[in-house]
């Protein structure tokens, strides 16, 4: 169709015997044939036009109604710069023509990706009867978060807020949550995910105590199950395997540590929320050593090494402790350890804080000069990949025992230090520098009203995770990849080394090949050796002969 | 993305996370339109943010007639003062390579040295936005046209993606000078045309996944995000001309990109 409004406009041009520049020559194929057949005719002004008006193609197209429609719309609509869009203009026109002779066969409409999201939305705005007046609601004021986050120069967009902070209601409601804030969003290759902390309601820890244990057995009888049939099935007794797995360490608690809340996820307000499994240390250790974008698909699984034990929704659950433990912050004196109460208990691992009420509030223009009014409220992830140390060296000892192997090992960890992270309420000025870079970029969100600005925290390790704080109030928020800042590269671990097949030994180890040399020596020390000893024979039957 | 509509283009980009406060955005309004007057550009568009450690770098292009090959940048800490980057050299390029290393400080005299080479941050600075141009800048297909002359000119009559089109890498163009054309089978190229299919397609892109393309805001809006540069996101509103890219990011690209897909 382009091409044909190249070649009208060039043909317009000979027409109306307007001068041709030089270009114009170079695409003048197709019109100068019919060129051709107007000299044939005589150059008067009726024999053009009945050129102009002949149909040539099937339709009932032809030039002149077009050039008239064209002059038409160019007078009707009058737009600036006529020169540059007339073939565009051309080309409507046409097009026009053609959808008018579609419209005899009617178009079943499309439905879009929109038409659909829409659908969805629209329950999001539909008024629920309210059942009764709730004196604590357990929704923080969303509106009044995203106006400072958006003074901090991160947000979502107000829409886009205003649908989430709907879809956090849904989902308060229908889960009957206690209490529920929007954590953050994390970006993926498909879908993004929007996530919502919740605390867990009473009663709901032992249910999914129970669900777990449940899921566990089904799977310890399949593999029962599986290992009796291979047994069958192989004739001769497999070997034995010497390979001692370390005992995995165990999930903590739920309400404690890494499991202290629970995380809900939706891919756009509006679509259902879905629950994220508890972490477990071995997921948190693995995620520490890959590096991986997020698809945005729950159930897909993560192809990495070292392997990861688990699916995406996993992987989430462990990025989202992570970047929990390393980037919640709360202006200093906002929470109190509730430790000096109970001294007895502190061993307990309920790294828990309470809310100050004696808390004044630090001025922004404080905030956002010093680090250390900015605490860490959330515990530190030990090395093992739990917020409180566990001895597992009890289990090991035992297991070894057993073996009677790995004694070296066994002595080593006999009395392992416990791992011990920074207390709870750390000031954030004692964070390490990570590839030369400071943890921290503190800044006020406005340089010209400092009087009544926002401090603002934004962490270089964990890029995406801001913290903003005014007066007394204070939130922290997520937006990213969900990864950590890696510094040069990143370089994946190197596998094992493979596993010996057998020990080496005397009785095993091939001798080497002697040398032509080593065997003439060898020769000659044996011939050396019998020539000796048929002396000492000899001697010794004269000796005999003596006697 | 283009000054004259900033504000309803950063909202629209605004899912990534990263934006603007009510502040800097009503200095860039006033800033950026006297910017245009000074240096005489055709258009200003606000090109994005550089997020060092201590302070940001905001950045400007002017673009003059030729809208590929005529691009000035220009950088400013508190979007009113603007200074011009310097224009870019072979050996800045090579000594960038070389020396920096690591986040951006925000302070354009601070001088990253490695053995011999040594380059200062505003040069870093005017070879990371050069690259990040090269590698990532994107437009939809149609947004600009080629004319006889050989100039590169926003297309007026680019009525928008379809919802069905805009689910497709391959209606995305390099907005950089043409590098691989790649020779295309005689059927792919029966729907090109000369005039708009002049620049590189994204879906040629190695590696393959090196962006993610989504449909945002109620479905309505196409977002392209690179994940070789991640801060870079590209927005078109579906079925209109609006269409933008804005980068808001550390300023290092991602090379680890091949273990991450």
């Amino acid at each position: 169709m382009i091409q044909a409004a190249n070649s009208l406009y060039s043909l317009c041009h000979c027409c109306l015997q307007t001068p041709i520049n030089g270009k114009c020559d170079q695409k003048m194929e197709h019109p100068e044939r019919q060129t051709e057949k107007s000299q044939k005719t005589p150059h008067d002004a009726s024999s053009l036009k009945a050129f102009l008006m002949k149909c040539e193609t099937t339709g009932d197209l032809n030039l002149y109604d077009h050039l008239t429609q064209l002059l038409i719309k160019v007078t009707d609509e009058r737009p600036n710069n006529v020169m540059d869009i007339i073939e565009d203009m051309s080309h409507e026109i046409k097009q026009s023509f053609c959808l008018d002779n579609e419209r005899a066969l009617p178009k079943l409409p499309e439905t879009t990706v929109a038409d659909e999201l829409a659908e969805k939305h629209r329950l999001l705005f539909c008024q629920t009867e309210q059942e009764e007046e709730l004196v604590d609601t357990p929704l923080p004021n969303l509106n009044e978060i995203s106006f400072y986050m958006e003074q901090a120069g991160v947000g979502l967009g107000r829409i886009e807020m205003q649908r989430i902070i709907l879809a956090l209601k849904q989902l308060a409601q229908s889960e009957q949550l206690p209490h529920c804030r929007l954590w953050g969003k994390i970006l993926g290759r498909e879908n993004n995910y929007i996530i919502a902390e919740a605390t867990y309601r009473e009663g709901e820890e032992e249910e999914e105590e129970e669900e777990e244990q449940k899921s566990d057995e089904i799977t310890e009888e399949e593999e029962t199950n599986a290992e009796l049939e291979d047994n069958e099935d192989e004739m001769a007794p497999l070997p034995s395997v010497a390979y001692n797995p370390q005992p995995a360490v165990p999930k903590e608690d739920i309400g404690t540590g890494a499991n202290k809340f629970v995380y809900y996820v939706c891919i756009e307000p509006g679509l259902p929320w879905k629950k994220l499994p508890t972490v477990s240390p071995a997921q948190i250790n693995a995620a520490r050593q890959i590096r991986k974008y997020f698809t945005g698909r729950l159930e897909s699984p993560i192809i990495s090494y070292p392997p990861f034990p688990g699916n995406e929704a996993n992987y989430l659950r462990a990025q989202i402790a992570r970047i929990s433990a390393g980037t919640h912050v709360s202006p200093k004196g906002f929470y109190q350890s509730n430790e000096e109460e109970d001294e007895e208990e502190a061993d307990l691992p309920q790294g828990s804080n309470e809310v100050n009420p004696d808390f004044e509030g630090i001025p922004g223009s404080e905030m956002a000069t010093s680090l250390s009014s900015w605490v860490h409220h959330v515990q530190h992830i030990l090395p093992q990949g739990r917020c409180t140390w566990l001895n597992m060296v009890v289990k090991k000892s035992a297991h070894l025992d057993e073996e009677g192997e790995n004694e070296e090992l066994e002595e080593e960890s006999e009395e392992p230090e416990p791992e011990v992270g920074p207390p709870l309420l750390t000031p954030v000025s004692q964070d390490a520098e990570i590839f030369n870079t400071p943890p921290w970029t503190l800044r006020l969100s406005s340089s010209l009203i400092p009087d009544h600005a926002v401090a603002v925290l934004h962490s270089n390790v964990w890029s995406g995770a801001h913290a903003y704080a005014c007066g007394k109030k204070f939130e922290n928020m997520y937006i990213g990849w969900g990864l950590k800042y890696s510094g040069e590269g990143y370089s994946p671990p190197l596998p094992l080394p493979p596993q010996d097949e057998y020990p080496s030994g005397l009785d095993i180890t091939e001798a080497l090949d002697p040398t032509v040399e080593e065997e003439v020596e060898y020769r000659a020390a044996l011939e050396e050796q019998e020539d000796s000893q048929e002396d000492i024979e000899n001697s010794d039957e004269d000796d005999d002969e003596d006697e | 993305m283009d000054s004259g509509s900033l504000h309803c283009s950063l909202e629209h980009v605004a899912g990534s996370g990263c934006n603007l406060n009510i502040e800097q955005r009503a200095a860039l309004q006033t800033s950026l339109l006297i910017l245009k007057k000074n240096y005489k550009f055709q258009r200003v568009l606000f090109w994005g943010k550089i997020l060092g450690v201590e302070e940001e770098y905001f950045i400007a292009q002017g673009r003059g007639k030729n809208e590929i090959q005529t691009k000035k940048n220009l950088y400013s800490f508190n979007c009113i003062d603007w200074l011009l980057l310097p224009p870019i050299t072979e050996d800045m390029m090579k000594a960038v390579s070389v020396a920096a290393k690591g986040r951006f400080r925000g302070d354009p005299s601070y001088v990253y040295e490695h053995l011999e080479s040594k380059v200062s941050e505003e040069n870093r600075l005017a070879v990371v936005i050069h690259q990040i141009d090269e590698e990532a800048s994107v437009v939809p297909r149609g947004a600009f046209i080629r004319d006889l002359r050989g100039l590169v000119q926003v297309n007026r009559s680019f009525a928008g993606l379809s919802p069905s089109e805009a689910t497709r890498l391959s209606n995305f163009l390099h907005f950089r000078k043409p590098k691989n054309q790649k020779k295309r089978r005689i059927l792919e190229m029966a729907d090109l045309n000369p005039a708009i299919d002049f620049l590189d397609v994204v879906s040629d892109d190695v590696p393959k996944g090196s962006w993610s393309l989504q449909l945002e805001g109620a479905g309505q809006v196409c977002i392209l995000r690179s994940l070789l540069w991640p801060g870079l996101t590209l927005y078109h509103v579906l079925m209109t001309p609006q269409h933008g890219y804005i980068y808001i990011g550390s300023g290092m690209k991602n090379l680890d990109l091949p273990f991450m897909l």
